[in-house]
């Protein structure tokens, strides 16, 4: 044992005698986890927009306040222009999206509300190489055509419901539809009296576009069905999300992941070294050469996390909201499968030459896989089931040492 | 007495050592020379307990216990100091670190690696850098501490490989002091070198090593006496001389000329020399100058090894 503590000892004290290493090693996750927690977090500031053009060709007051409840959307960048101008724009890479309003459409879209007559077609233009804006526009757009249209379309000055109330009485209509939409339309009339009464008292001024955009008049309205509220997903109730968790973490793991790599292509590049002859001239057993670099390694490793974490908690405030302990048991299991899987690589790789290109094809997977890169919550269950726990990584850990140990040479066979 | 009998090794289609047979006594340093491939790292691999052989046995005769198992071959160990040719130190740790770990590999508690790594480093003279990184050490010093650090455990036998390569004479001169004292003090010492000087100045027996067996073995004069030719004679001439003037002379059995001078090996200096003097004189080749040198190791192992290259 005092030769398998001497050997620890020393790597971990040969590990630190390299300042600049250290520092690199500890200010390099450091450093990118911040970055991307940045850009990927609520501190990072207002999200970028979304550059749109509109060309109004309809001009008419249903339509002219469609732009009008579009430019109040805080993901758009929405500029009034003719279609040309806007064409031009796009080829010239200005904008992701223009929207084409079409003739008869303040006229039209009223009547398609309830199915009747031919429904007006928004052209959507978008730049095939920013193509994941058209749909995220196309569900922009849905709710604010929808809420204008529906309140033209009940409005108490609308004359869309009296010309409802004709086509119900006209004497074509089948009995029941008739009396249906009779009720359907009175219905309609006493919400938007209560609507307007409710409003009336209202001494600010409303823009021409009628009720003030994005502003609920008090009163019971027709629009959509629902309304939506983004929140992001966190630990707790009372907790914020706080992107740095995540960032920390995952680069933590896949700088610590990469370390445990070096380790291993250390030990094969020492294997051509007069050291490791001397080593092994030494009366001492297999298991205690690489297990006292199994070890050794991993309390490196867990080093590295720990601090890479307590930075997070330090600098942006990063808490642990669920177990202390568990998150000590997956620091300590995930160590210890790093200092395994290098020297499993290593004695698959054979060579330091061989291992550098087979490590960084199954460490960038294994970070992938692990979420680092996106959250886990994305993958299929199977998957997540498959990397998540403690216990696998113990026992995945424990097999892959085992398998590293048996099959590492002494000797370079090359 | 540690014996390497008839040791066998390939490495696939290569025979890397063929039935080589060697011992080496307590208080006895042994020279193994070789060329290039010729067997001798892996025969002193096989020795260190690195490589096992194919074929044949490492064993301790006085013991009669062969290194044959897991078990005997970590004890066996322990009994050996290994110092191969590549530097083996941590560069990053004091000397005084390196020898203190060594002698934990070997089993050794904390104090006591204490005392012997003090003993040793004042031994090699460098006590005084104790505690200085070994990356900051000269090359000689370096491979003094290397030295060192294979007798933290006090072996009965020390193998070492080049142990002098690319140090200055000063430096070169205190390690065949040290390893002088160390045969004084009864350790056994394996010796392999391409240096002839070396094995010629501190070998008590000399094991020439060819195509993986021993091609000749025994003392410095054994060996001179086993070659025909027993001197040298140095001439230099007033004139360029040929080696032909030599050539086909009674008693002369090799010649070399190169511009004046003239280099020709003898089986005896008086009729020789007469004959060779008198040669040159009716081929008009007046001598300036004459010394005669014994016939030395390189001579023999040139002799037995040839003079192609082996790499």
């Amino acid at each position: 044992m005092s030769a398998f503590s001497s050997l620890v000892r020393t790597d971990i004290a040969l590990y630190f005698a390299n300042r600049r290493a250290v520092l690199i090693n500890l200010a390099a996750p450091i450093l990118i986890a911040a970055f991307v927690g940045f850009i990927f977090g609520p501190s990072s500031g207002k999200t970028s927009r979304i550059p749109v053009a509109v060309t109004d060709l309809d001009a008419s007051p249903l339509s002219q306040r469609v732009v009008a409840e579009l430019c109040t959307d805080e993901a758009l960048a929405v500029a009034e222009m003719a279609d040309a101008q806007a064409q031009d724009q796009m080829r010239n890479g200005k904008l992701s999206v223009t929207i084409v309003i079409p003739k008869d459409f303040g006229r039209r879209a009223p009547s398609a509300l309830f199915g009747a007559g031919e429904k007006p077609e928004l052209l959507l233009r978008y730049d095939p190489s920013q193509s994941s804006a058209s749909p995220v526009m196309r569900g922009l757009l849905a709710q604010p055509v929808s809420q204008v249209v529906g309140r033209e379309m009940f409005s108490a000055s609308s004359t869309s419901l009296s010309a409802w109330r004709e086509r119900a009485t006209a004497s074509g209509v089948p009995p029941q539809v008739r009396r249906d939409l009779g009720t359907l339309l009175d219905a309609a009339e006493r919400l938007q009296r209560q609507a307007d009464a409710a409003s009336a008292p209202q001494s600010e001024p409303v823009s021409a576009l009628g009720a003030e955009p994005g502003k609920n008049s008090g009163g019971p309205q027709l629009g959509l069905p629902y309304t939506s509220r983004e929140e992001p997903s966190v630990a707790r109730a009372e907790t914020h999300y706080n992107s740095f968790a995540h960032s920390f973490a995952g680069m933590g793991v896949q700088f610590v992941l990469f370390m445990g790599l070096d380790w291993g292509i250390a030990l094969l590049a020492l294997r051509r070294l007069g050291l490791w002859k001397r080593l092994r001239a030494a009366p001492l057993s297999k298991p205690v050469l690489l297990g006292s670099r199994l070890v050794s390694c991993a309390a490196v490793a867990f080093f590295v996390l720990s601090f890479v974490l307590g930075a997070s908690m330090v600098i942006f405030g990063v808490r642990v909201e669920g177990s202390l302990i568990g998150l000590i048991a997956v620091m300590l299991s995930f160590s210890l499968f790093t200092a395994a899987f290098g020297l499993l690589i290593a004695a698959l790789g054979q060579t330091p030459e061989a291992t550098r290109g087979l490590a960084i094809v199954v460490t960038l997977g294994m970070v992938m896989v692990g979420g680092a890169w996106v959250p886990a919550f994305i993958f299929p269950q199977w998957l997540q089931t498959a990397i998540a726990p403690t216990l696998v990584l113990l026992a995945f850990a424990a097999v892959v040492g085992l398998l590293a140990l048996a099959k590492f040479d002494w000797e370079e066979s090359s | 007495m540690l014996l390497g009998h008839d040791l066998e090794k390939s490495y696939g289609d290569r025979k890397a050592v063929a039935g080589f047979t060697l011992h080496v006594r307590p208080g006895e340093i042994l020279g193994l020379l070789g060329p290039n491939g010729a067997g001798k790292s892996t025969t002193v691999a096989m020795l260190a307990g690195l490589v096992a052989p194919d074929t044949g046995r490492v064993a301790w005769t006085h013991q009669d216990q062969a290194v044959d198992s897991q078990a005997n071959l970590q004890a066996y160990k322990s009994r050996i100091g290994l110092v191969p040719q590549d530097l083996a130190l941590y560069e990053q740790l004091s000397a005084q670190s390196n020898l203190e770990l060594f002698g934990a590999l070997y089993g050794l508690d904390a104090d006591r690696a204490r005392r012997k790594a003090s003993e040793l480093l004042e031994c090699v003279g460098l006590s005084d850098r104790a505690r200085d990184r070994a990356s900051t050490f000269s090359g000689g010093m370096k491979r003094r501490l290397h030295i060192a650090s294979a007798l933290v455990h006090d072996p009965d036998v020390l193998v070492l490989a080049e142990p002098t390569a690319g140090v200055d004479p000063q430096s070169r001169n205190a390690i065949f002091d040290h390893l002088e004292e160390l045969r004084s003090a009864g350790k056994a010492l394996i010796y392999t070198t391409h240096y002839m000087g070396e094995v010629e100045r501190l070998a008590d027996r000399i094991v020439i090593v060819d195509h993986g067996v021993a091609v000749a073995q025994g003392t410095l004069s054994e060996l001179l006496r086993s070659v025909p030719a027993r001197g040298t004679l140095e001439l230099e001439c007033e004139t360029l001389v040929d080696a032909s003037c030599a050539d086909g002379l009674p008693g002369v059995s090799a010649a070399r000329a190169a511009g004046t001078s003239l280099s020709v090996t003898v089986a005896d200096y008086g009729e020789t020399t007469a004959r060779l003097l008198s040669q040159l004189a009716q081929s008009g080749i007046r001598v300036r100058q004459l010394r005669a040198g014994r016939i030395s190791l390189e001579d023999v192992f040139l002799g037995l090894t040839g003079r192609q290259l082996r790499d």
